[in-house]
C-alpha cells in the first residue's frame, strides 16, 4: 500500500545505535578486564559475569555436577548458611542470578548504589567461598530431581533431548545438563568443589557492568569480587559435528497434540556467510507473521499456533533448528509443508521484497534490544563471548545491509539440505511414515 | 536456589513508580483516555491500546470470543490487507502482539520512536474499521483451537488450574477460561466476532498508553489526528458482571493425569481486589503473599516447610490485586519425594495456624519494606513494564492516582494489617483446595 511506503524507505536510514553507548574497557589492577557503560540516571548497577565452558565441563561420569553446583552457590557461603545469605541479600535489596547452560555459567547481579560495597562483598562469598553444606546439597538435589522427572513428562523436553542425543551422541551437548537421576544421586560434596574449580576460573571469565558506577570504582570492585578465584580451570570440551540423517523419529507421548523439533547443520558466527544465513533464517522462519513457514503452516492452513526457526551457533557446534506444535492428526501434513519449504529455501531464491523486509526488520529491531541496564550488560557479555569488538554495535547493521540475493543463493546452496533435515515428534502423530 | 515454576511468575509488588512528572494523562473529546510516560534514555517507544472488554464480559455460551476477536484483529481493515499491520511493523524493525485477559484486551507495538505515527495510524484504523473476509475466520478458529491444544490440553498443570478456577467461582464469569471451553470455541462464528467487535471496540471504551522517547504534546497531537475522528460508541454496555454469591462450602478438586511428573497441592481463597481510592486491603494481601511465600529461603512457608520439616521442595504464596471483581489469594506446595499430598496439605495448614499465632518476624517485615523501596528504583529501568502497569490498571477501572499511590499503600501496611487480613482471607468456606497427581498404580493399569 502506498501510504506506508514512505515509512519503509526511512527505515533504511535509521540511525544506530539506539542509545549512544560509550563502551569502555576497564582492566583492574589484578588483570581482570570488563566492558563498562556508565549510566548515572538511575542509582543502581547491573553486573554480568560469564564463565566459558558451562555445563559441558562436567567431569567424566559426573553429569549434572555443574548444574547442581550452580544451584548451590547462593545456598550458603563463608560464615552464612542459605537462609542467612538470602536474608542478607534481601536486606540490601540486591538481586543475584546464577544460571548455567551448555556454553557458559552466568552470574547476573543488580544492586543499589547506596548498598554497592556490601552487595559485592556478599556476592563474593557466593562466588569464592560457597559452602556446599550437605543439607543444602540434599535440598537442591531434590529440586533438580523434580525437574528431571518433570522433563521426562514434558513433550518439549522429550523432543529436544531426543534430537540432541541423535545428533551429538556422547558429546556433552547430547545429554541434559541436569544429568540423570542416577548420576545426580551419585554426586558428592567433593564433586561439587571439583565442578566449581573446573568452570569458575579467571582464564575463562567475561565481565560487563552497566549503570551508576565509574571505571575507577569498577576495577577495585572486580578484584575484590573475583580476585580469589583460581587462575585456570579444566580444558574446554572438543568440538562436535552434529549428525543429521533426515529421519523422522517419534517419542511416544500420550497427548492430543505433538511437539515437533527439526534441524540440520548450521554455521559459525565467523563464517563469511553468517549474515546471509541470518537473513535467510528471518525469511524462512524467524520473522513471525512475516515468515514463509508461519504463512504456510499457520495462516494458510491453521495447522499450528506458531512455527519458528533459529540459527544456533554454539561454541562447539553449529545447528539450524526449528519447532512447532500441531494436533496429532495434523502433524504429517505440517511436516510435509516444512520439507517442501525447506526444499524451496535450499534453491536460495528470495524475492527483493523478502530481502528488503528482512533487512529493515533486523536493522530496525537491533537498537530496540538496548533498553535497560540489565539487557545491555547481557549483550556486552554476549559480544565478548563471541569475540566481537565494541565497535560491532556500530558496524553490525551495515553487515546486514551488505547481504545480496547472490549471497543468499550461495549460502542456501552450500548449507541448506532438505534431505538432511531431521525431525523428532513427541506425541501420538497420526499417519506419519 | 533452582526455581520451580508453579504458577505465573508475577512481579512481587506490581509497582508502577514512575514519578508523577514523567506521566501525563489526557482524554480526547470522543472519550479515549491516554497516558504518556516519558523515558528519553533510548529512541524507542511502546504504543498500546487497551480495550475495557475481556473474557469476563462474554455472553454465556460464547466463551473464547474476546480472545478469538483479538486474533481476528490482525486480519485487516478497509485500508489494511490481512497481516499487513504486523508485516509493516516488522518491516520497520518493530514488534507487535496482543493479549486477552478476563478484564481487558490489549494490543501493542514496540518500535523506534520516529515510527510512532505509523503504528498509531494503523492501530486507530482497526479500532473501527475491521474487515473479516469469509475465509479468514475459519482458519483462525483452527489456530485458536491449536493454541488451546498447545497451552492447555497438552499441559496437565494448565488443565488442573482451569478446573480449579472453575470451581472457585460459583457464578462469576472468572470461572470460565479466557481461551474458552473447547466445545464452545468450536462453534464460534464470524458473526459472533463482529458482534463482539461492534459492541466493545470504540474510543470511549479504550485506553491509549504511549511510553518512551516522546513528549506528551507530540502524543496528544498524533492522537487527535488518528484517534480523534473515530466515532464513540453510543450504546456501550455498563461493565457489570453477575455477582458471586456468598460462598459457604469448601471445594476440593482432585485431578490426575499420567503426564504429571511432580504432584503438588494448591489452594486458592476468594480475596478482595484493588479498588479505585481503596487499595489498603489489596496492599496488605500483597505484603502477606510476600511474607508467607515470596522469597523461597526467607518466607514463612519456605522456612517452615522447605528448610524446617523438609516436607516440601517448594512452597509459595501469590496474589495479584489487579482485577475488576473478586480475585484469589493462592498457596502451593510441592511435596518432597516421600511425602503424600495429604501430608503436604496437613503441613501447609499447620504452618498457617502457626503463622497466625506467631505473627510476623519484624526483621523479615523490615526487609520486605526495603525491597518495596528498591523495586521503585529498579522499575525505572523498564519502561515497557511501566506502560503495562498503567494500561492494565486503567483498563481495570483504576485511576492514574491509584497507580501512583500504590507504592505508598504498600509502604503504609503494618504488621497488624497483614495479620488482620490473613485472618479474614483464610476462610476455608471460600477456598478451593486442589491436588494435581499421577493416577494411582491400579487405576493406571485399567
Amino acid at each position: 500500500m502506498i501510504r506506508f511506503a514512505l515509512a519503509l524507505v526511512c527505515a533504511l536510514t535509521l540511525a544506530l545505535p539506539a542509545r549512544a553507548l560509550d563502551i569502555r574497557q576497564v582492566t583492574s589492577e589484578g588483570g581482570l578486564t570488563a566492558w563498562l557503560v556508565e549510566a548515572h540516571d538511575i542509582p543502581f548497577t547491573a553486573l554480568r559475569i560469564s564463565f566459558r565452558g558451562g555445563a559441558s565441563l562436567d567431569a567424566e561420569g559426573k553429569r549434572g555436577a555443574t548444574v547442581l553446583m550452580t544451584g548451590l552457590l547462593e545456598e550458603g557461603a563463608g560464615t552464612m548458611d542459605s537462609q542467612t545469605f538470602a536474608e542478607a541479600a534481601e536486606g540490601l535489596a540486591a538481586e543475584f542470578g546464577f544460571d548455567v547452560g551448555d556454553d557458559t555459567l552466568d552470574i547476573s547481579a543488580r544492586f543499589l548504589t547506596e548498598n554497592r560495597a556490601a552487595s559485592v562483598d556478599l556476592l563474593r562469598e557466593a562466588l569464592v567461598n560457597p559452602r556446599f553444606d550437605e543439607v543444602a546439597i540434599d535440598r537442591v538435589r531434590a529440586q533438580v530431581l523434580s525437574i528431571i522427572a518433570s522433563d521426562a513428562q514434558d513433550p518439549n523436553s522429550l523432543a529436544g533431548e531426543r534430537l540432541s542425543g541423535l545428533i551429538y551422541g556422547a558429546h556433552p551437548y547430547g545429554s541434559s545438563n541436569n544429568g540423570t537421576a542416577a548420576s545426580l544421586k551419585a554426586l558428592t560434596r567433593e564433586d561439587l568443589f571439583d565442578a566449581k574449580a573446573r568452570v569458575m576460573a579467571k582464564d575463562r571469565i567475561v565481565i560487563s557492568a552497566v549503570g551508576d558506577i565509574t571505571a575507577a570504582e569498577l576495577g577495585p570492585l572486580l578484584d575484590n569480587l573475583l580476585g580469589g578465584l583460581p587462575d585456570s580451570g579444566a580444558p574446554m570440551p572438543p568440538k562436535v559435528t552434529p549428525a543429521f540423517d533426515g529421519s523422522v523419529s517419534v517419542v511416544d507421548y500420550d497427548s492430543p497434540q505433538s511437539v515437533v523439533v527439526f534441524g540440520q547443520a548450521g554455521l559459525a558466527m565467523d563464517d563469511p556467510d553468517f549474515f546471509a544465513a541470518y537473513l535467510l533464517n528471518q525469511i524462512i522462519g524467524a520473522g513471525g507473521f512475516s515468515s514463509r513457514l508461519m504463512d504456510e503452516v499457520r495462516e494458510k492452513r491453521g495447522l499450528t499456533y506458531g512455527i519458528y526457526t533459529y540459527l544456533v551457533p554454539k561454541d562447539l557446534a553449529e545447528v539450524w533448528m526449528g519447532s512447532f506444535s500441531a494436533s496429532n492428526e495434523k502433524v504429517a501434513e505440517a511436516i510435509r509443508i516444512v520439507k517442501e519449504e525447506w526444499t524451496k529455501a535450499a534453491t536460495g531464491a528470495v524475492t527483493e521484497a523478502e530481502l528488503a523486509d528482512a533487512k529493515t526488520y533486523l536493522t530496525g529491531a537491533y537498537p530496540l534490544r538496548f533498553d535497560g541496564n540489565g539487557q545491555i550488560a547481557e549483550i556486552l557479555v554476549g559480544m565478548q563471548l563471541s569475540g566481537l569488538p565494541p565497535e560491532y554495535i556500530e558496524t553490525r547493521n551495515a553487515k546486514v545491509e551488505a547481504v545480496t540475493k547472490d549471497d543468499i543463493t550461495r549460502l542456501a546452496k552450500r548449507i541448506l539440505d532438505a534431505n538432511a533435515l531431521s525431525f523428532v515428534v513427541a506425541g501420538k502423530p497420526v499417519d506419519l511414515k | 536456589m533452582l526455581r520451580l515454576m508453579l504458577a505465573i511468575a508475577l512481579g512481587a509488588f506490581g509497582l508502577s513508580p514512575a514519578i508523577a512528572e514523567e506521566v501525563s494523562h489526557f482524554t480526547l473529546a470522543n472519550g479515549l483516555e491516554a497516558v504518556v510516560i516519558e523515558d528519553h534514555r533510548a529512541p524507542v517507544v511502546v504504543h498500546m491500546v487497551w480495550y475495557k472488554a475481556g473474557a469476563a464480559d462474554e455472553p454465556r455460551g460464547k466463551s473464547g470470543i474476546a480472545h478469538y476477536l483479538e486474533h481476528l484483529m490482525f486480519k485487516g481493515t478497509d485500508d489494511l490487507a490481512p497481516g499487513e499491520l504486523s508485516k509493516t511493523v516488522a518491516a520497520n524493525g518493530g514488534s507487535d502482539n496482543a493479549f486477552t485477559s478476563q478484564d481487558y484486551t490489549a494490543y501493542f507495538q514496540r518500535i523506534a520512536s520516529d515510527r510512532l505515527e505509523l503504528v498509531m495510524k494503523m492501530e486507530a484504523d482497526r479500532m473501527r474499521d475491521l474487515v473479516l473476509s469469509e475465509d479468514d475466520w475459519q482458519t483462525e478458529r483452527d489456530v485458536i483451537l491449536e493454541e488451546r491444544a498447545q497451552r492447555t490440553d497438552s499441559n496437565p498443570q494448565a488443565l488442573f488450574s482451569e478446573q480449579k478456577t472453575a470451581a472457585q467461582y460459583l457464578n462469576h464469569p472468572y470461572g470460565t477460561p479466557v481461551i474458552g471451553w473447547r466445545n464452545e470455541m468450536m462453534e464460534l462464528t464470524r458473526e459472533d466476532a463482529l458482534w463482539w467487535y461492534r459492541r466493545y471496540y470504540a474510543p470511549n471504551n479504550a485506553v491509549l498508553v504511549v511510553a518512551g522517547d516522546v513528549t506528551p504534546a507530540q502524543v496528544q497531537a498524533l492522537a487527535e489526528t488518528y484517534y480523534g475522528p473515530l466515532e464513540p460508541s453510543a450504546d456501550l454496555p455498563p461493565r457489570k458482571r453477575v455477582e458471586e454469591p456468598q460462598q459457604l462450602a469448601e471445594r476440593r478438586v482432585i485431578f490426575t493425569d499420567p503426564r504429571v511428573a511432580q504432584p503438588f497441592v494448591s489452594r486458592s481463597y476468594l480475596a478482595p481486589e484493588r479498588n479505585p481510592g481503596d487499595q489498603a486491603k489489596a496492599a496488605s494481601l500483597t505484603v502477606l503473599a510476600e511474607v508467607l511465600g515470596g522469597n523461597p529461603a526467607t518466607s514463612v512457608l519456605g522456612r517452615k516447610m522447605v528448610f524446617g520439616t523438609g516436607e516440601a521442595i517448594y512452597a509459595s504464596a501469590f496474589y495479584d490485586g489487579l482485577s475488576i471483581d473478586k480475585t484469589t489469594f493462592g498457596l502451593a506446595v510441592m511435596p518432597a519425594a516421600d511425602v503424600t499430598l495429604d501430608e503436604a496439605e496437613a503441613g501447609l495448614d499447620e504452618a498457617l495456624i502457626a503463622f497466625l499465632s506467631e505473627g510476623i518476624d519484624p526483621a523479615q517485615f523490615a526487609r520486605i519494606k526495603t525491597q518495596i523501596k528498591a523495586a521503585q528504583i529498579y522499575a525505572r529501568d523498564n519502561t515497557q513494564g511501566l506502560a503495562h502497569r498503567y494500561g492494565e490498571a486503567l483498563a481495570s477501572g483504576l485511576t492514574v492516582a491509584d497507580v501512583q499511590g500504590w507504592p505508598e499503600a504498600l509502604m503504609a501496611v503494618t504488621e497488624a494489617d497483614v495479620m488482620t487480613t490473613a485472618r479474614e482471607v483464610f476462610d476455608r468456606r471460600q477456598a478451593v483446595t486442589g491436588y494435581l497427581d499421577r493416577p494411582a498404580a491400579e487405576e493406571a493399569q485399567q
